[in-house]
């Protein structure tokens, strides 16, 4: 059971609630509670939660002021959360690769592997809802944004700047902030498979990098990717519109 | 001694009522009416508790609740649209944003996968098992849900078990003393009294409503019979308006004895696991079964394994090569009452079963269709194709190209190439190919 108490008439900014909340492994239900006196602390308690328990302080904050690093409804929260279990086989709270290659639209897709790897922080194999939501934050409309008036806070991940940040890192194999010659050849093998031949692969990366390449250094940096696609409509390609 | 002579008297009351007003009438066929009161009840009970619940929740709620709308707007544009594409342009570096947007809106929602799971419902219908996001309405709704509960499970589900009992004893019993007469028309006859009778037995085990359309273009003998696929209840719905022969692969424990039973009354097609694997083996007795006009028609999933009711998926051309005509059926659960989709990996055969007669009913719709064979110039593949479409819009089904197979197998990679090609004739173009 769930018991909350929300101040109601408090100030968006000051933020004071008592949730006991479940254990990771949902059986017990030991009396913890964020007791928080301040939006900042809120948010820092919040980072120790996982799984439902995450979903139902996001959901009763949704509520009350936009949300943290992305603006989402209850509503659209308990659906992923949802669609989340439900990819979840090993019902272990978090998902694997192997969960990922389980949907047959995301398999058949070329650049399937580069997408789910871009859930997985360095070196890591299991990904939480926090981590999935993070994630999925990034193809929020943008539009959205001007919901939070957070002027002071992070950049909101579904910014035109962090979007074509995402799609910059699905070029940068290595992430050394570089898109080399090899990883884009690379990657254009992804999405050609055998259809193409080495060599008129390799003038089309040639091409490519030649146009966008200012500095000389024969690779392109992130500065370079965002002058070269300052005229492409970021904000519908790479955008995900919830119906409600 | 009192107590066990009252227990006594009141199991043999018990059991007259059932037979009297069951079983006979399952015999002749005959419905009494009972059911039909119950399902009045039933409706009147649904539709109430749907609009205080209506009444109880906040707006935004309720927008929530639409399953069928979807969690996103997707974006069905082909691949050269999504790319602003004409063939010939050279590849771009935000090329690469096409494929993470589809690639995501995968991730958030894919046809396939829901198919396997049960289908969500718009309104609850006061099983507990479909409560999704239950919100404390009013006491009324409580108690009614309570009393839901009480009738289900005390009323409800010993009056289903005794049935379902002694319907399939019957069937045994019934098909094994058949089996012993010699083959002549009154077997016949008889065989197809004892599977009816089993078979009404075991419907009203499950509160089953089913509504025939279309009794006219029934199965005829020397057919073939398709339908889509939900669960084991789909046969058990078939056969209790015409009698079939079963195929599929033997197996053990009771459904093995069930088999071995049927079997001795008429012909069924049963194949032993290891048969089954050689295909030409199988289309062959199947046409030999079929050539022979006076054997039942065969009855036939060609999904090969269960949906849950809210698509077609792609159908095995197997079925369609053996020949012969096809006569397809539609059959369309009404969620409501009762979700009848077999989820294997979550529930065994027991547990189902257990599931199905603690809901409140199985209803559902048997659409016959007009047979159809397989025109010139049409191979066994597109044919396959054109009578999942026939059952899809019968039914009020998403018609997929995706293989149900895909519940447990990994998807094929010709898919990924045939992308890859797609993509890589439009940044080439002009077939400069190498």
């Amino acid at each position: 059971m769930i018991l909350v108490e929300l101040m109601n008439d408090v100030a968006p900014e000051v933020c004071l609630f008592i949730i006991p909340v479940f254990d990771n492994d949902m059986t017990s239900n030991s009396l913890r509670g964020p007791y928080a006196d301040s939006t900042e602390e809120c948010y820092g308690q919040l980072q120790n939660y996982s799984g439902l328990e995450y979903v139902k302080c996001c959901s009763l904050l949704c509520d009350k002021f936009t949300f943290l690093e992305f603006s989402i409804s209850h509503s659209q929260i308990t659906r992923l959360y949802s669609r989340f279990t439900s990819l979840d086989k090993g019902e272990n709270g978090t998902l694997s690769r192997e969960d990922f290659q389980r949907i047959p639209e995301l398999a058949i897709n070329p650049l399937g592997d580069r997408i789910i790897n871009a859930f997985f922080p360095e070196g890591e194999d299991q990904v939480n809802f926090r981590g999935f939501m993070r994630t999925l934050a990034h193809f929020r409309p943008i539009e959205d944004n001007e919901k939070s008036k957070d002027v002071n806070g992070p950049e909101p991940l579904n910014s035109r700047s962090n979007k074509l940040h995402f799609a910059f890192r699905l070029y940068d194999l290595d992430k050394d902030e570089k898109i080399s010659r090899d990883e884009l050849l690379q990657v254009l093998r992804m999405m050609v498979g055998v259809n193409i031949s080495d060599e008129q692969l390799g003038s089309i990366a040639d091409r490519t990098i030649q146009e966008a390449d200012q500095d000389g250094d024969s690779a392109i940096s992130f500065t370079e990717f965002v002058k070269v696609l300052e005229k492409v409509d970021v904000e519908q390609k790479m955008s995900i519109r919830f119906l409600h | 001694m009192e107590g066990a002579e009252l227990a006594g008297k009141i199991l043999s009351t018990w059991l007259t009522l059932v037979l009297g007003f069951i079983l006979l009438p399952s015999v002749f066929g005959v419905s009494l009416g009972i059911s039909e009161i119950y399902m009045k009840i039933l409706v009147k009970t649904l539709e109430w508790a749907t609009i205080r619940i209506e009444k109880g929740t906040p707006k935004e709620s309720i927008l929530k609740n639409s399953a069928s709308v979807g969690i996103i707007q997707r974006d069905e544009s082909p691949m050269e649209k999504g790319l602003s594409g004409l063939r010939g342009r050279d590849f771009e570096l935000s090329d690469v944003f096409y494929f993470s947007k589809k690639g995501f809106e995968a991730i958030v929602e894919d046809e396939v996968t829901q198919r396997f799971s049960s289908e969500e419902l718009v309104s609850w219908n006061l099983l507990t098992r479909t409560n999704v996001n239950f919100q404390y309405i009013s006491l009324r709704l409580t108690m009614v849900w309570v009393l839901g509960v009480i009738v289900r499970y005390c009323v409800l589900l010993p009056l289903r078990v005794t049935l379902a009992f002694i319907g399939i004893s019957l069937l045994v019993i019934g098909t094994t003393l058949v089996g012993q007469l010699p083959d002549s028309s009154l077997k016949n006859w008889l065989s197809e009294l004892v599977h009816l009778t089993c078979c009404r037995i075991c419907v009203r085990s499950l509160s089953g409503t089913i509504h025939y359309h279309n009794k006219q273009y029934r199965p005829q003998k020397g057919g073939i019979c398709v339908a889509n696929h939900t669960s084991p209840i789909d046969v058990l719905i078939l056969t209790t308006d015409g009698c079939y022969a079963m195929v599929g692969q033997v197996h053990g424990g009771l459904m093995g004895i069930i088999q071995r039973a049927m079997v001795k009354a008429c012909p069924h097609v049963w194949f032993e696991r290891s048969e089954m694997k050689d295909r030409h083996l199988v289309t062959k007795r199947l046409k030999e079964h079929i050539a022979d006009k006076k054997k039942l028609p065969i009855l036939i999933f060609p999904e090969g394994t269960c949906i849950n009711n809210t698509s077609v998926m792609m159908f095995k051309k197997g079925s369609f090569e053996i020949g012969g005509t096809i006569h397809p059926v539609a059959i369309k659960y009404n969620p409501q009452f009762g979700d009848a989709f077999w989820n294997s990996s979550k529930y065994n055969m027991v547990s189902y079963l257990l599931r199905m007669m603690t809901s409140w009913a199985i209803v559902c719709d048997v659409w016959y269709m007009p047979p159809m064979t397989r025109e010139e110039g049409e191979d066994a593949v597109q044919f396959a194709n054109r009578v999942k479409s026939a059952i899809a819009i019968q039914g009020g089904l998403t018609e997929l190209p995706w293989d149900g197979g895909l519940k447990r197998a990994k998807v094929k990679d010709t898919l990924k190439e045939e992308q890859q090609k797609n993509y890589s004739k439009m940044i080439v173009g002009n077939g400069s190919l190498s």
